[in-house]
């Protein structure tokens, strides 16, 4: 009788679940990436098991691999951290890209212009400082009509980007371009590149310190405690005093900076020079690994180490099997979409009609 | 044809995770009836008539609509056994017209917006609706979108209406002649639901009575047999004599003077209406009123969480000189001294953060506190811990998201954190609202405690018998006007009940 | 020919104009109801190299004898299977399993460029070095489907006549879109959706399905916008470069033309003018690269403006970038 009443399939929503199995529906979803990718080859003719043998050694297996991939893996989880307060307050700010930029851009308008006139340590701290404000107040604007007018901040913010990097389109082509015509801007001085450590711009160090700031930040301090209370309820921020609006706009500033730092830290360690690709999708790339660390900084370190192990051992793809290198961003789509849809199974139940009326029965 | 009912539920049952909302509840309802669904907050009557409206699932049971069972698996399924519901929350498309509105989900023809108004007009003059079908939703007073809700159903040929708290937002007037277009209804042979607690109204409308306890389902009865304290009785279980201890208040002192405040919502109508009144240190003083009569507006313009158009409320504390409230931010209002406590009525929406633990929830009020960016974890816990102990909160432990816990206990939280702050003043909305008696208990002895020690206790309620019972004085709101205040020990149930309806003071009292 | 600078300014703006219109109108198509895909430029990515791969195999297979009107199919129907594919990931992700539409999005304009990409270098090796499709097929896609006699005539033929058979053909899509939205039940249900999806669930209105065909749909049309650019602007070639950022502006373009398909038909001839402005109109003080943000800069200024004059009907879809659970209690 019940058989035609109830739907094959119901939802419900689950309280509470064993963090075993959660971590076993997330390796069980990671698991499935690498299968769908390893369709993807074998289409392709290649064999799976060497195109990610490929992969991983073209990341890991040499020191010279390893150091790029620790390169691509800076700005990404850089920028997750900076993410991460405003994904936490349910800002959805999709605008690090342009935070990115403009702190490229506050950088290197001082590593052009000061280099001759700074000590090198100073100038690079200049550097520092300057391209976290820039990139603050980048995302200061959407976080200002947010609080007065409630402006859309996922749509404002996406178009930040765009206009920050038209602008060092035009900084490229104009007043900062090097060799008339080039449309390059010119290579930074040495004393305004970072210096290297372990084979590595230092980048990599002022992310991982980050990190740890940025853990303490979300659950230690009081800021952190309001940015978690206004993310899940803005009724109840107000209710315990908070000026809900201030609160926004101070965390898309720190936010932005982040970012900015982000931006200083490949214009002067990795790049060496300003160009509009500075930020090369990591301010897009990084929210997906924010959202899939759950917010948690340390994961962060995994998951956009693995990232940019794909990144990087793509690129080997490329030179040793003839496979476009955009298979990386292909395989980084499907972990993505695996990663995120499998949340679901942590987060509802599904309850089947067959079940259901054993139990009944039992 | 007349033994065929024209809904019949059999054996209901409908879990929300380990909360059962019905359990195993049987119900007929006839053509030509109104049927009262009655039973207190939290008793079931939603759930259960959501599942006729294809909103839920029944886990358990059986439905039969006109004798023949009945697979509502949705609300089109719902339609096409002509049954429409207007839920207490109005399902309305803002930016649509009325008449768009109206057709929505309808699949018979193209959109021809003349043929459509003309239909609804035609509904409309028949049962006296008077609405205009060109009209946007968000330009609508409640009234109109609840007429808009009925021209809907019936638009699409229900013949079987649920009704949730139709009254709950309406003026008496308002009320009034929806009960008068409802027994024109009835009489064109429609089989009628309506959802409520209020015993005057299932008197004054209905021809049975049906009462849910609690999920359960305890028996219907004609309502020309019956009386208000027999469902009373079967509503509560026992008849209600309360035997809330009250002592008598000692030493009271002004507190919190208010005058003359009005406040206005966002589309500019008046929530509150001049109003004026003093809270005294030592006593507790209960608002009274029927849902939406601005107790929410009261409360919270008072915590600062409200705009305030005019008037003033003045905090007099112990021994030091009077503070003006009225625009101070809720921070400003606590830097300045006032020991102000306020269980609000929406509990995880406004009064804790549903993701977090005790703790969490503990710092909620206390997370300023200290010097330094960091903030103290350890008061909190320690708080928590007390609270968790002193008032018998049931949870897994401190860390615990309160998401999880059951009503009573989220309330126990929050009313405990509250008094934790050792304030001077303390406002509760519907303090017990989906509690069991004996947590319910638990709080009235709680507020009682405060009030000896000589703090102003505002206690918002909407069970009158409460109100009579636990508080000092009673103020009784009505529409946003203050309809008088009178002395909890010697008014009486039938006198705030008229005061409820009408403002003191009016000419048509007298008629 | 035709010299007069405005009539050129104003065929120039079409021009660049009707990939953004094809992507918008999609994008529009999924926002309303509430679907708020982010990946459009990865669909335009994918469109584009489909649409261009499918006519140049097609090509191919055929010869010399390839069929114009067939082509021309092809190319739609390859475009917006690429951009459907593309949704309807997107589509399982966010409605089916609840994820964050934002963070889908982004992955999916990830995978998409990815995937655009792959396919173009990966068609240029196999092909060697280079994907192109012979010049008669050529004018088919870039030339007017009107006979000389129109085009020639003085204005009317140049403003009217002479573009390329997608400018027509989005221009149709528009209107039928505006009037898909406007006047049909179906068009009142679907805004519903995205207004209120338990208001529209309580009406009996299927909710998963409204919001799995639209943005599929939607989808396939805006991806049908980087098959356009790549057959038009950039002369049947696969070019990333210049496809790069089609997509985001059409996002603006959404905003920008408050989520209204007519609007949206001068809004990217509008835009398109604004892309190419600086090589007809050159200021002393504004820079070229400048003028290549004023699309954005305005999206940005109405996106104020809006939620400023706070007018209902103005707003996005209220329940835009909201997953839809009925039992959520």
């Amino acid at each position: 009788m019940n058989e035609q009443k109830t739907p094959l399939i119901r939802l419900a929503k689950r309280d509470d679940m064993d963090p075993k199995r959660v971590w076993a529906i997330r390796g069980a979803s990671f698991l499935v990436a690498i299968l769908i990718g390893a369709i993807i080859f074998m289409v392709m003719g290649h064999n799976p098991f060497s195109a990610y043998g490929t992969i991983i050694n073209g990341a890991l297996g040499k020191k010279t691999a390893i150091r790029q991939t620790v390169k691509n893996a800076i700005p990404l989880l850089g920028t997750a951290l900076a993410i991460a307060p405003c994904f936490k307050m349910r800002f959805w700010n999709i605008g690090a890209e342009g935070q990115i930029t403009a702190g490229a851009v506050a950088a290197s308008y001082f590593a052009l212009f000061w280099a001759d006139k700074l000590p090198a340590p100073v100038l690079l701290v200049v550097m520092a400082v300057a391209a976290a404000i820039a990139g603050g107040l980048w995302g200061l604007i959407p976080a200002f009509f947010k609080a007065k007018w409630n402006t859309n901040e996922t749509l404002f913010t996406l178009m930040m980007n765009y206009i920050i990097i038209g602008v060092v389109k035009w900084l490229q082509g104009g007043p900062w371009e090097g060799r008339p015509g080039s449309q390059i801007i010119p290579q930074f001085e040495k004393s305004a590149c970072l210096p290297k450590v372990f084979g590595v711009h230092c980048g990599w160090i002022i992310v991982l310190v980050l990190t740890v700031l940025m853990y303490i930040y979300m659950s230690k301090t009081k800021q952190g405690y309001e940015i978690a209370v206004i993310g899940e309820s803005l009724n109840t921020a107000r209710y315990a005093g908070m000026n809900v609006g201030r609160i926004i706009m101070r965390t898309m500033f720190i936010s932005g900076g982040i970012s900015g730092l982000v931006g200083f830290v490949v214009a002067s360690g990795a790049d060496n020079t300003l160009h509009a690709g500075v930020a090369a999708g990591v301010g897009f790339t990084a929210i997906t690994v924010a959202w899939l660390a759950q917010l948690n900084p340390f994961a962060m370190i995994g998951i956009s180490g693995l990232l940019a192990v794909l990144q990087k051992g793509a690129t080997t793809l490329q030179t040793r099997m003839e496979v476009p290198a955009s298979i990386s961003e292909i395989i980084t789509g499907i972990f993505l979409f695996c990663m995120l849809g499998c949340e679901f199974f942590i987060n509802y139940q599904m309850i089947f009609r067959h079940k259901e009326n054993k139990e009944a029965k039992a | 044809m007349e033994s065929v009912h024209a809904i019949e539920l059999r054996h209901i049952t409908k879990r929300f995770g380990k909360v059962v909302a019905n359990d195993s509840i049987d119900l007929t309802l006839d053509r030509g009836e109104i049927l009262s669904l009655l039973g207190e907050n939290g008793s079931g009557k939603t759930t259960l008539m959501n599942m006729l409206a294809g909103i839920y699932l029944p886990d358990e049971g059986e439905i039969l609509v006109n004798g023949e069972p009945a697979a509502i698996r949705s609300p089109k399924d719902s339609f096409d056994y002509h049954i429409g519901m207007i839920h207490q929350h109005f399902k309305l498309v803002d930016v649509f017209t009325a008449a768009e509105n109206i057709v929505l989900g309808l699949h018979d023809g193209k959109l021809d917006r003349r043929e459509i108004y003309e239909k609804v007009r035609a509904i409309s003059d028949r049962y006296g609706f008077g609405i205009d079908p060109g009209k946007k939703v968000y330009e609508m007073s409640v009234s109109e979108k609840q007429t808009v809700e009925i021209v809907k159903v019936l638009y699409r040929g229900a013949d079987i209406l649920i009704l949730d708290e139709p009254t709950a937002v309406l003026t008496p007037q308002e009320t009034d002649r929806l009960f008068k277009i409802l027994r024109s209804m009835r009489e064109d042979g429609k089989a009628i639901v309506i959802i409520t607690h209020k015993l005057h109204e299932v008197m004054a409308l209905s021809d049975k009575v049906a009462v849910l306890r609690k999920g359960k389902y305890i028996g219907t009865v004609n309502t020309k047999d019956t009386n208000p304290q027999a469902l009373t009785d079967m509503m509560v279980g026992h008849s209600v004599t309360l035997n809330i201890n009250r002592p008598d208040p000692v030493d009271v002192v002004p507190r919190l003077t208010v005058k003359g405040l009005t406040c206005l919502d966002a589309e500019g109508v008046k929530k509150l209406d001049n109003v004026s009144f003093t809270a005294m240190g030592g006593e507790i003083l209960g608002i009274a009123g029927i849902a939406g009569s601005g107790q929410k507006e009261l409360l919270e313009s008072i915590a600062g969480l409200y705009p305030v158009a005019s008037g003033s409320i003045e905090y007099s504390p112990e021994g030091r000189e009077p503070t003006e409230l009225v625009g101070k931010s809720p921070m400003e209002i606590k830097k300045s001294g006032v020991a102000m406590a306020f269980v609000p009525e929406d509990r995880l929406g406004m009064g804790l953060v549903g993701g977090m633990g005790m703790t969490g929830n503990m710092m909620l009020r206390s997370w300023k506190k200290g010097k330094g960016a960091f903030v103290n974890k350890k008061d909190p816990n320690k708080l928590a811990l007390e609270v968790m102990e002193s008032l018998e909160v049931v949870t897994p432990s401190v860390e615990c998201p309160v998401r999880r816990l059951s009503g009573g206990n989220v309330q126990k939280v929050l009313v405990g954190r509250e008094i934790a702050s050792c304030p001077s003043v303390l406002m509760s909305a519907y303090a017990v609202r989906g509690l069991d008696i004996n947590t319910s208990y638990t709080i009235y002895n709680l507020m009682t405690e405060q009030k000896m020690k000589g703090v102003a206790v505002i206690f918002v309620g909407e069970d009158l018998d409460v109100l009579l019972e636990l508080c000092d004085r009673i103020l009784v709101l009505c529409g946003g006007q203050v309809s008088g205040i009178v002395d909890g020990r010697k008014a009486t149930k039938e006198e705030m009940g008229l005061m409820m309806t009408r403002v003191a003071g009016r000419k048509e009292e007298q008629a | 020919m035709n010299t007069n600078p405005i009539l050129l300014l104003i065929s120039a703006a079409v021009l660049n104009g009707t990939p953004l219109l094809f992507g918008t109108i999609g994008e529009i198509l999924a926002e309303k109801t509430g679907n708020l895909n982010l990946g459009v430029e990865g669909m335009m990515y994918m469109g584009g190299a489909m649409g261009l791969g499918g006519v140049f195999y097609y090509e191919k297979a055929v010869g010399a004898g390839a069929n114009p009107v067939l082509a021309i199919l092809i190319a739609l129907l390859c475009a917006f299977l690429a951009g459907a594919i593309g949704a309807v990931i997107y589509s399982f992700v966010t409605i089916t399993l609840r994820a964050n539409q934002n963070v889908t999005g982004l992955a999916l304009s990830i995978f998409g460029t990815g995937a655009g990409q792959f396919i173009g270098e990966y068609m240029r090796t196999r092909e060697g070095g280079f994907v192109a499709i012979s010049n008669s097929l050529k004018d088919v896609f870039q030339n007017s489907p009107f006979p000389a006699s129109l085009q020639n005539l003085p204005v009317v033929g140049p403003l009217l006549f002479c573009y390329n058979i997608f400018v027509y053909i989005g221009l149709a899509m528009a209107i039928l879109m505006a009037l898909y939205l406007n006047k049909t039940r179906s068009g009142l249900h679907l805004r519903a959706v995205g207004e209120s999806p338990a208001t529209a669930d309580a009406a009996g209105i299927n909710v998963t399905r409204y919001k799995y065909l639209a943005t599929i749909i939607g989808g396939g049309i805006s991806a049908i916008g980087g098959m356009v650019y790549i057959m038009t602007i950039a002369g049947c070639v696969w070019n990333h470069e210049g496809l790069s950022g089609e997509g985001w502006l059409a996002v603006a373009l959404v905003i920008f033309c408050i989520w209204r398909p007519m609007n949206a038909v001068w809004g990217s001839v509008l835009f398109g003018a604004l892309m190419i402005l600086y090589l007809r109109l050159q200021l002393p003080f504004i820079p070229d690269q400048l003028y290549k943000i004023l699309p954005y800069v305005v999206t940005v200024v109405v996106l104020i403006i809006t939620s400023m004059r706070n007018k209902k009907e103005n707003q996005p879809p209220a329940s835009l970038g909201l997953s839809y659970f009925r039992e959520d209690r």
